[in-house]
């Protein structure tokens, strides 16, 4: 038995080894569908890589995976929220990406943001806003308010679909009632904010991620949705409208960061550098339909997104929309309570 | 004969220890991926849950096994019954249930029609139950969905047909987790009883009729009795299942309502507690051993009755 364990860790500590020196390779961990096969070919090309692809499906997954180790990921790819954990908890190697060739690139509203000043850490891959998808030839009233889910009007009871994400929707509650800090522990603004979501369930159809067919097909009316997905579902059906709730939204970006355990350190620093580029920027928001946060990547995209509202947000609702960051454990606990209360 | 009866007790030695051998790898791969993992479950939920996912490791707390039955309330820090987890496992006890008993009401027909009918065909309608399996569970509830749906195949024939006006609102109510729930267990029902009809010797039905009895009689008590054993089968296939469903009720519930297999998921991802995901898991998997004891407890018991 003894031998038996012992040469089953020599072969696992053989195949570390020979992933750690392999040479040419970039093991990238992203969310599922997201990376364009185009950029990646590039890159490949360019540098002489191979590059391989691990999916994610949630922000929470992805950190349980790298925190449990025994992985060879280079680079991973969080979203805003969740950078300042991943930091914090010390997973990021600081490669100091603003003294990289093409920072220059990058939009300076995205360089000092909160969850990274000064970009030590990321670089921007894209971002985009959670906001209300509204058919208007079934509701011909204001789309830019979150009374949208949170106070249906007649015409779109029981035909609204609800993101399953407890941190967006609680956000958009809580801009509602009034709040401005989206990890408030303010009683009296959650109070209103679970009262606010009881009442509003019985009004919703569903509670999923989006679906495109499902809207342009009539089993949706309208519902809580992003920026790139809705453009994609308009494109289909041009009745549909996204709208910006006027009383606060949430904004969310995710970032090339490169792991403190990254075999192929080089080659990460490589990719972040490459992705800083106006035209690999432009390569990544034609396949995912987001937009990058690279100046000059505009005139590399495709017509039908340069100047699509739902990318560009328009300037009367810029200011609405702010980063949320991740909440704090107690604050959390708050809102899986209230959450769980809305859904039981 | 001492010394023959030596050989004897050596050779059976020698066979049991042989046994144990040829059965080892198959006792370590049970040992390792059924008990291991459940080990783990149990440990994490004894633990003080992470500030961003993941347990504090060796730290004890029973704040995980505390909040499946109470929780603090949130505006006045009361403590309370966590009534809405209660709601939620009821709610899953009750869907489990429903699930059980309509496919034991579509089931048993069917089961009764394949094993009644010629035996050149018993192969080819078995064949056609077992077909869905060949089909992932996740495209197969996506195939269900686009039946129901308000712009679907059964809306659209009945639509076409007149019979309705308006489609029909299946998608994303409770009726639409219920059909697809049976729709997807219905083949673990039929399979166990059909093997206990296969074997069933219907000259004691026949006797029955020529003792008068009714139809329904023959069936209460002459059939139901003698195949009891595909009945309880079937319905714990069924039943378990249905208990921790997360992919069906998810996708045609349109997960409006908390399941028991989502509330779990909500722990380990954006609730970011998963000492109470673990505790919750437990408590479903004991709750199910606890169901499966008293029922083939009460099955046996009733079984013993017929047989002698």
């Amino acid at each position: 038995m003894r031998s038996l364990v012992t040469a089953a860790a020599s072969i696992f500590a053989l195949l570390h080894i020979g992933t750690a020196n392999a040479e040419g390779v970039l093991n990238i961990f992203n969310w599922g569908n997201y990376t364009s096969p185009e950029l990646i070919k590039k890159f490949e090309e360019k540098y002489n890589v191979k590059v391989t692809i691990t999916d994610f499906d949630s922000n929470d997954t992805a950190l349980a995976k790298t925190r449990q180790g025994g992985n060879d990921f280079d680079i991973v790819v969080p979203t805003s929220t969740f950078v300042k954990i991943w930091i914090d908890e010390g997973l990021l190697l600081e490669t100091r990406p603003d003294q990289m060739e093409n920072f220059k690139n990058v939009d300076p509203r995205w360089v000092n943001v909160d969850f990274d000043p000064g970009r030590h850490y990321t670089v921007p891959w894209q971002w985009g806003t959670t906001g209300m998808l509204v058919n208007t030839s079934v509701y011909s009233g204001d789309p830019n308010t979150s009374a949208i889910f949170l106070d249906p009007p007649a015409e779109l009871q029981g035909k609204l679909s609800v993101l399953p994400e407890m941190g967006d929707i609680l956000t958009l509650a809580i801009y509602y009632e009034g709040g401005t800090d989206a990890c408030t522990s303010d009683k009296n603004i959650l109070r209103k904010v679970r009262d606010r979501l009881v009442a509003a369930r019985p009004k919703w159809l569903s509670l999923d991620y989006p679906s495109l067919e499902k809207y342009t097909a009539g089993d949706f009316d309208a519902g809580v949705n992003w920026g790139g997905a809705s453009m994609r579902v308009r494109l289909e059906n041009p009745h549909f409208v996204y709208g910006y709730p006027k009383e606060g939204y949430p904004i969310w970006m995710d970032n090339v960061a490169v792991l403190k355990t990254a075999p192929n350190v080089e080659n990460a620093k490589l990719f972040q550098n490459f992705v800083m580029d106006p035209e690999n920027a432009a390569l990544i928001s034609a396949y995912a339909r987001y937009a990058n946060g690279i100046a000059g990547s505009e005139k590399f995209m495709p017509e039908e997104m340069k100047n699509a509202p739902e990318i560009v947000v328009p300037a009367e609702f810029l200011d609405k929309g702010r980063f949320t960051p991740a909440c704090p454990p107690e604050v959390n606990e708050m809102y899986t309570k209230i959450w769980t209360e809305v859904l039981k | 004969m001492a010394n023959a009866a030596e050989i004897a007790t050596a050779a059976a030695r020698a066979d049991v220890r042989n046994r144990w051998w040829l059965a080892a790898p198959a006792l370590a791969i049970v040992l390792l991926a059924a008990i291991g993992p459940l080990v783990v479950v149990v440990l994490y939920s004894f633990m003080v849950k992470g500030d961003y996912g993941d347990v504090k490791y060796w730290q004890f707390s029973l704040d995980g096994w505390f909040s499946v039955i109470f929780e603090r309330d949130v505006f006045d820090d009361t403590l309370k019954l966590a009534d809405a987890h209660l709601t939620i496992l009821w709610r899953s006890v009750k869907l489990s249930v429903i699930t059980t008993l309509v496919t034991l009401l579509l089931g048993f027909p069917v089961a009764y029609f394949i094993a009644t009918c010629d035996r050149r065909w018993r192969d080819f309608w078995l064949f056609m139950i077992t077909l869905p399996f060949w089909t992932n569970l996740l495209i197969r509830t996506f195939a269900i969905q686009e039946v129901f749906r308000n712009e679907g195949v059964l809306n659209s024939a009945l639509l076409w047909l007149g019979a309705i006006k308006r489609p029909l609102q299946i998608m994303f109510t409770d009726l639409g987790i219920l059909l697809g729930m049976a729709y997807v267990y219905l083949p673990l029902m039929v399979l166990p009883l059909y093997a206990s009809l296969e074997r069933f010797d219907f000259r004691f039905a026949e006797a029955a009729a020529d003792l008068y009895a009714s139809n329904f009689k023959v069936l209460r008590r002459i059939i139901i009795p003698m195949v009891r054993p595909g009945i309880i089968a079937g319905s714990i296939l069924v039943f378990i299942p249905s208990l921790g469903a997360y992919v069906t009720p998810r996708l045609l519930g349109g997960g409006r309502s908390l399941m028991l297999g989502n509330l779990i998921e909500l722990q380990f991802g954006q609730g970011r507690n998963w000492p109470l995901g673990s505790a919750l898991s437990i408590t479903l998997t004991g709750g199910v051993m606890l169901a499966l004891l008293v029922y083939v407890r009460a099955a046996s018991k009733s079984g013993s009755g017929h047989h002698g």
